[in-house]
């Protein structure tokens, strides 16, 4: 990448150095001279440059994962500044030349990352118009393409105005700057073509497995069989002969094969004859819930405590009722494994990799390399979609600590069993509820316990390659957030909920889709439904009577339910279900973390009784994230959410032995494939003039529980454990 | 070092190599450039890797160079259609934005096109049932399924 760096006249500022980016070669990987481009969050050079042909580019600390946020982000700033789509290019996740917006992470893209650019955008145009009102003597001033008209006679253009120069405007969260009105949008709220999906379909796309770097070699991680195990022997011969062998890199328990081909590094891997040490830290995982409530609890978190449970439970005549519930270890699945490239030349370290947080990632090798902040640079590139933190941030210092050590740029591509069996997992979930109702069949009280690792610097998710080889590791990334939702949207006059915080838990923990928020909402919204059975009331109807009846947001989507799914107001389970496969429907609900997007789910479900086989052949979604930015893209995350969590609702399951983890390959970890997908019927609300929420969560919280319930609909059997597997089902059918 | 002739998308090309038996997805990728045929598992389990050899939708990351030689036609994503002039069945992917990531989306279409050539009017379930060994983590099925759907009507 060239960057060029001159001093020129700020339009609105005081001169200040301005920086221009010639993005015309992105392979060396060569650093800034000087000073370096804004990246504060309240400057709008941060986020924009025009250029002097008028184009604007977008400058994105949020990155695309696959969700197509670069063409919804796009829509947002061409529509505040009115330019034409294809007027505006992005660059996102390097952490040279953009602002660290945090992790891509908890559905936040549009409505944190995209509401600062849309923030950034409004404070350019709105200093744009400001200019164009002094050199055309007139403030009734209109904007459309990128072009400001007075009185339809005189013009001036934006790239006439700023163009190559910088704004130097300051942005002020607490004051923020006016913007467009919705009733005028002309490009958000449209489904917009993404623009990445033509170079997709045709192989042109440059994925980060595409990528590749002049003089670059291969290497190829050897990973202990065992965690923890420890490397005591290796026997280098027969790897040595192998032709592209450059060379065998071992730092304490790291080894590697670096090779001039990738097929040549792989082969050497493989030709090493390596003496492990015995490690078996990992519990049996046919205890696996016994232990997890056997672990340690470093504290307990209230997430809400209303009027007195103990009392309510206690009391005369209220009849209790109590369940448990677990989640399964998942992992991300990747299709591509995580691929990594670095280059170490003159002390500075550039790392190419797919992590959904670069500004993160560079902290942790600078750290791990032990180098300055300033010599290390971090730049995304899109890679297979991930679903949190998967193995991309690994495969990058894997290849750092290779680059390093060899003084070439070497490319780190992952093997399938190196990603089932080394990223990062979605913790187990164990959830102990108990609730009371009174005579008359109204909930007295709830009470839940959810064990769930501790989240912090504590249990950090560290860099594996860091782990190995005894180098540093930062304490920056752990899993967010995974107490949300353990508290309920339901007004019970007496409701505690607790999460006990596990000093640790069985591997490495990270974040899937939805993390906790999944877990938790599926406890909960099956324990409705067990109390809306216990009480012989419709489920759909329970929710609404216990609903804030001033929520009419979360109101409207239940009720907009109900009419897409035609639901049967009755109560579960279904009576008169003859022969061996029977139907069922099943409902939830949740307002994302109490706070934001509303989603409500029907499954249709059928559970053939003779072997124990769900399939799920639809799903009725409802669906409010306020304003909607592209009905299209949203619809797309909505249908990936639905899809994704039905396979692990119904399939998926990590296995592990005392040592390490088993399930590495698709057969040992199938998930979904076409012939069971689901069909899915949805209804998108749009409210414009409202806030935009995320969606690449939240419909995903409410698919176990529809379809657990769903299933209690169908044979009065209510299953608590995930996945439902076949064995299971047939299992809980035995055990009622 | 050996050296032999293959036929990529209508051309004749030389590769070098030090072992027959690596897969001929490794020559596509690191030989020839070609970013299609994609690195998914390496066992033949998810599809990603899917390419044409004479007209057979086939892993390429478990053939091995050995078995395949210069009359052999194979062909790859690239060699369908560009985003100038796509394919119809790549056609119909981008009219229903029947990609997420997208990392899979090479061995939808592959494998799209060569059942199409086979079933010009398949049914929903068939076109589900060609595609039950290829896998999607985004979730994106549904799309597919319309796409491949369109490009056969």
């Amino acid at each position: 990448m060239n960057i060029q760096i001159s001093r020129r006249d700020a339009l609105l500022g005081s001169g200040a150095l301005i920086v221009s980016f010639a993005l015309a070669d992105s392979l060396t990987g060569v650093h800034a001279q000087g000073a370096a481009k804004p990246l504060a969050l309240t400057e709008v050079d941060s986020f924009l440059a025009i250029d002097k042909t008028g184009k604007v580019t977008v400058y994105s600390g949020k990155v695309d994962l696959g969700t197509g946020i670069t063409t919804a982000l796009r829509q947002i700033v061409a529509e505040e500044l009115d330019v034409p789509m294809n007027r505006v290019d992005l660059v996102q996740g390097d952490t040279l030349l953009t602002p660290d917006q945090g992790k891509t992470w908890a559905s936040v893209t549009i409505q944190v990352g995209g509401m600062q650019l849309r923030q950034a955008a409004a404070a350019a145009r709105q200093a744009l118009l400001a200019e164009a009102a002094k050199k055309l003597g007139t403030d009734n001033l209109t904007v459309a393409d990128g072009i400001i008209t007075a009185g339809g006679r005189k013009k001036v253009s934006y790239a006439e105005l700023i163009g190559d120069k910088s704004f130097s405007i300051k942005l002020d969260p607490k004051q923020p700057v006016k913007e467009k009105s919705p009733k005028d949008y002309k490009i958000v709220g449209k489904s917009t073509p993404r623009v990445d999906i033509p170079d997709k379909v045709t192989g042109r796309f440059t994925y980060m497995q595409d990528f590749r770097v002049p003089g670059m070699l291969h290497g190829r991680v050897v990973r202990p069989p065992a965690i923890g195990a420890k490397l005591e022997k290796v026997d280098e011969s027969a790897a040595k002969k192998i032709p592209g062998v450059v060379r065998i890199v071992r730092e304490g328990d790291f080894l590697a094969v670096v090779a001039n081909n990738e097929w040549d590094a792989i082969r050497g891997a493989d030709a090493l004859k390596v003496t492990w040490s015995k490690s078996e830290t990992l519990p049996d995982q046919a205890k696996l819930w016994e232990h997890v409530r056997a672990t340690k609890v470093v504290k307990e978190d209230a997430t809400s405590n209303v009027g007195n449970v103990a009392e309510a439970l206690a009391k005369e005549g209220a009849k209790v009722r109590k369940a448990t519930y677990d989640f399964a270890i998942h992992t991300h699945g990747s299709i591509g494994p995580s691929c990594a490239i670095a280059d170490f030349k003159d002390g500075k370290l550039t790392s190419w990799s797919a992590s959904q947080a670069t500004h993160d990632l560079r902290k942790q090798l600078a750290l791990m390399l032990g180098l300055s902040l300033d010599n290390v640079r971090c730049i995304y590139l899109e890679g297979s979609g991930c679903y949190g933190r998967n193995g991309h941030e690994d495969a990058a210092a894997d290849a750092a600590l290779l680059a390093k050590v060899i003084g070439n740029p070497v490319r780190v591509q992952w093997s399938r069993a190196d990603e089932h069996g080394w990223d990062p997992k979605g913790p187990p979930t164990l959830v102990d509820l108990q609730a009371s109702t009174d005579a008359a069949g109204n909930v007295t009280a709830w009470d839940s316990i959810f064990y769930i690792p501790q989240a912090g610097p504590e249990l950090n998710v560290a860099l594996v390659a860091a782990d190995l080889a005894g180098m540093p590791t930062s304490k920056v990334s752990f899993p967010g957030n995974i107490f949300q939702l353990s508290a309920i949207p339901y007004k019970f006059p007496n409701v505690r909920t607790v999460c006990r915080r596990l000093e640790t838990t069985p591997l490495r923990p990270s974040w899937i889709r939805t993390p906790g928020r999944m877990q938790n909402t599926y406890a909960n919204e099956c324990f409705i439904d067990e109390l809306a059975a216990a009480v012989g009331m419709d489920p759909l109807e329970f929710r609404l009577k216990y609903l804030d009846p001033a929520d009419k947001r979360g109101i409207e989507v239940l009720e907009r339910l109900a009419a897409l799914a035609k639901w049967d107001k009755r109560p579960s389970p279904k009576k008169g279900a003859a022969g061996n496969v029977v139907k069922g429907r099943g409902i939830s609900y949740t307002k994302y973390e109490l706070v934001r997007t509303y989603v409500g789910a029907v499954a249709e479900v059928e559970v053939d009784r003779s072997t124990g086989r769900i399939t799920v052949p639809r799903f009725y979604i409802t669906h409010d994230c306020g304003q909607i930015i592209n009905p299209d893209g949203l619809k797309s995350q909505i249908e990936g959410n639905v899809i994704q969590t039905v396979s692990r609702t119904l399939i998926e399951e990590l296995k592990f032995d005392r040592s390490q983890v088993t399930s590495l390959d698709w057969a040992s970890y199938p998930i979904l494939t076409f012939p069971q997908v689901p069909d899915i019927v949805m209804e998108l609300i749009d409210r414009p003039n409202e806030k935009p929420w995320g969606a690449g969560e939240p419909a995903a919280a409410v698919i176990p529980s529809a379809i657990s319930n769903a299933v209690f609909d169908a044979i009065g059997v209510r299953l608590r454990s995930i996945p439902y597997t076949p064995a299971k089902v047939l299992a809980a059918m035995q055990a009622t | 070092m050996a050296i032999k002739s293959l036929t990529v998308n209508g051309k004749r090309v030389p590769v070098t190599y030090n072992d027959p038996q690596m897969p001929l997805l490794y020559v596509l990728r690191n030989e020839f450039g070609l970013h299609g045929p994609r690195f998914g598992c390496g066992l033949g389990q998810c599809g990603a890797c899917t390419v044409h050899i004479d007209g057979a939708a086939v892993r390429s990351c478990i053939t091995p160079l050995s078995t395949v030689d210069v009359n052999k036609k194979i062909v790859t994503l690239e060699g369908l259609g560009t985003p100038e002039k796509p394919h119809r069945v790549q056609k119909a992917f981008i009219e229903e934005q029947a990609v997420q990531c997208g990392y899979c989306i090479n061995g939808m279409i592959m494998e799209s096109v060569a059942f199409l050539a086979k079933n010009k009017k398949p049914t929903e379930a068939q076109i589900k049932d060609a595609l039950a060994n290829n896998l999607c983590r985004c979730g994106t099925h549904a799309r597919i399924v319309r796409a491949v759907k369109r490009a056969s009507a």
